[in-house]
């Protein structure tokens, strides 16, 4: 087993499409609600092999799209304190916030670092220790656990120059709040796969049971897609709403414990906002009083300025899932990855990237 | 003497000469560059192509190759990639002080090596030294003299519909080799860059066939963004299945893990050509017989339609546009 190529076999793949085709009979919408999942789409072509009965919109599921200028403001100010050390994943360096990008911020002389985990930003705090450093938390529940370990070590070791700033967001109760809306119908939710590894796919039932949707967590490779959109196609045939999983070799129902318990050590919910959705309760994550020193926010005093938003820029909207990447006018005009005009434009895992870069064919 | 290059090495006084001498004629000498004149003198009658390019890989060894050898192939390949026949290559240094002499020795040893093997001639250079933080330990320029072979005519525009896409072998290797060595990323991987002189292969795919109308070799931007480049150049669209594409365990392992796509992922030793479709299957013979093109392959065709596209039939069975790179691949976050 290499657990890519199996999963990417061309001869199941076209068993498994034809076996959607043979099958789906009504009308169905289903969202996928990770950014992941939309570039596997993409990637891949899926869209173009599935039936015309089925529509498939992309969901909230980008932890960099769904930042908010106002945030994104606040990380480029900390960037800018004076001795700052400022470590991000790779993803938000080229994320236009109001005025500027973290890019653009490090040209003009922030010290900002990528890192590839949570361990090498605590790593440069401990070789670093006359200045601060601060980590940008922007994730889902994927990221927030390995977040939170590196807060218990600092704080085990007495690593006292470590800082986050906490943009932490949890995705079950942003659908909710998607649902709730009544803005979008849907007939399936394609659930995330890593988030659904650390939550477990119990964290969904509420919506097969209270919205009567389907939910099954998925995979990113090509046939973990299509595994799943067969298995949303069998219950809407049935009239049946269940949470399955797609993603056995990643996903319990329980979810990781253990991550769960760091996460809940650490942080505690809040109110978060969403590009496109203003603040919406409980879907954030805070330091919880014990752990509250090494919350950036409150250590450092900073300005970010006035929050501006992007002139004709629908990413809101786009990950809302009430408008689709090519309603916008700036897509692939005066939005492109090369200059991006919204966050959903750069991000790897946005809605507009995977559109501009796999979409477009016939 | 010191074990380290420092600023005197540059002040072009006694201990520059002493380099120069002692150092640089000691690994690179043949009788153009012994003349120590101030320019080199050449014989040449025909056609020239001529190239240069700038080195700054870090880190400057890496599993595979160090700087040196890439300096000497990037530039012999660029002149390959014109159906030239490399013959001079000029070699500037600009180091950080602080070098060690050491290493200063192997990778002169390398270009030396690698030059042998290109069967080109280093007939001028230079050496700079800098402070401190104004280099990253070493950079190296190469500029390339070669001549072209009455009767070839080899293009990035001159593409046709029909013409078949010949990679020369697996891609992603160089840029997954070095990234595996970048401070804070390390990880390990028996993978080694691919860096190597083409000259060789493409003198005997010329000498396979006169209807070779475009090569080009992949390396920052990968794969991607060289097919695009040729298709809006030629005016014509490229078609190629993803199946086809050679793609090394590690390598595909390493990308998934990242988040990138082994199509925009750096190649030093591999080439595309564009290959009319009669004589396709005598050169990728011919190229297999060849160890830099042992694993060759057939990976897609020119089209009319189009212009300046580039489709990749997925795995699937489904097709996507194959965009240029933008900007430099970030991992990403989940």
């Amino acid at each position: 087993m290499k657990f890519v190529d199996e999963f990417r076999s061309s001869e199941l793949a076209q068993r498994l499409v034809h076996s959607i085709r043979h099958h789906s009979t009504r009308r169905a919408r289903f969202m996928e609600f990770c950014g992941g999942h939309t570039v596997t789409i993409m990637k891949h072509g899926i869209r173009q092999l599935l039936p015309s009965t089925i529509e498939m919109l992309s969901g909230p599921g980008c932890p960099v799209c769904v930042t908010d200028n106002a945030d994104l403001d606040k990380a480029i100010a900390l960037a800018r304190v004076p001795r700052v050390i400022l470590t991000t994943f790779g993803d938000m360096l080229k994320v236009p916030g109001s005025r500027a990008s973290l890019q653009e911020a490090r040209a003009a002389g922030a010290d900002v670092r990528i890192v590839y985990s949570t361990l090498d930003a605590l790593q440069i705090a401990r070789d670093n220790p006359a200045r601060p450093v601060v980590f940008l938390g922007i994730g889902f529940e994927t990221t927030a656990p390995t977040v939170a370990a590196s807060v218990l070590q600092a704080d085990q070791e007495g690593v006292h120059n470590y800082h986050v700033l906490s943009l932490h967001k949890l995705c079950p109760p942003v659908i909710k709040t998607l649902l709730d809306s009544g803005e979008v119908r849907l007939h399936g939710l394609i659930c995330p796969g890593h988030v659904s590894a650390v939550i477990g796919s119990n964290a969904w039932e509420f919506i097969s049971r209270d919205y009567g949707i389907p939910c099954v967590v998925s995979g990113f490779e090509p046939l973990d897609v299509l595994q799943c959109v067969h298995m949303l196609v069998s219950q809407v045939e049935r009239s049946e709403s269940r949470v399955e999983i797609a993603y056995r070799r990643g996903v319990r129902p329980e979810g990781n414990r253990r991550a769960l318990e760091l996460m809940d050590r650490v942080f505690e919910a809040c109110p978060a906002r969403w590009r496109g959705m203003g603040s919406v309760p409980a879907t954030g994550l805070r330091f919880r009083e014990a752990y509250r020193r090494f919350d950036a926010e409150s250590a450092f005093d900073f300005d970010p300025g006035p929050t501006l938003e992007p002139k004709g820029c629908i990413c809101g909207e786009v990950l809302r899932a009430v408008r689709t990447p090519r309603d916008c006018q700036l897509f692939g005009k005066a939005c492109t990855p090369a200059s991006p005009v919204g966050p959903c434009m750069v991000s790897s895992e946005g809605s507009c990237a995977a559109y501009y870069l796999y979409g477009g064919v016939e | 003497m010191s074990d380290r290059i420092i600023m005197a090495h540059g002040s072009g006084g006694k201990l520059a000469h002493e380099l120069i001498e002692k150092t640089f004629l000691g690994a690179l000498s043949n009788p153009l560059l012994a003349r120590l004149d101030d320019s080199a003198v050449l014989d040449c009658k025909g056609r020239l192509a001529f190239t240069t390019d700038s080195y700054v890989v870090k880190p400057i060894f890496f599993p595979g190759g160090d700087i040196g050898r890439l300096a000497v192939c990037g530039t012999v390949n660029d002149l390959a990639m014109s159906g030239a026949v490399p013959l001079y290559l000029s070699l500037a240094f600009i180091i950080e002080e602080g070098l060690l002499r050491d290493d200063l020795n192997r990778i002169l040893a390398s270009i030396q090596a690698t030059s042998r093997e290109a069967d080109v001639q280093i007939v001028t250079g230079d050496t700079k030294v800098v402070d401190r933080g104004s280099a990253d330990r070493l950079f190296i320029n190469t500029a390339g003299l070669g001549l072209i072979p009455d009767g070839v005519d080899i293009s990035g525009s001159n593409a046709r519909p029909g013409d078949k896409v010949i990679l020369s072998g697996t891609i992603g290797d160089h840029g997954i080799a070095v990234l595996s060595q970048r401070e804070g990323l390390s990880f390990s991987t028996a993978l080694g860059s691919d860096c190597a002189p083409l000259n060789g292969l493409v003198a005997e795919m010329i000498r396979a066939s006169q209807r070779i109308h475009a090569l080009r070799d992949p390396t920052r931007g990968g794969l991607a963004t060289t097919l695009n480049e040729i298709a809006a150049q030629s005016k014509v669209s490229i078609r190629i299945e993803e199946e086809k594409i050679p793609v090394r365990d590690e390598v595909r392992g390493a990308c998934e893990m990242l988040g990138l796509d082994p199509l925009y992922v750096a190649n030093e030793g591999k080439l595309v050509a564009m290959v009319a479709p009669g004589d396709a299957e005598v050169v990728l013979a011919r190229m297999r017989r060849n160890a830099y093109g042992r694993e060759a392959s057939i990976i897609g065709e020119v089209q009319p339609d189009h212009p300046g596209r580039v489709v990749m039939k997925t795995r699937i069975g489904a097709s996507r546009i194959v965009d240029m790179l933008v900007g430099d691949p970030l991992p990403r976050i989940c």
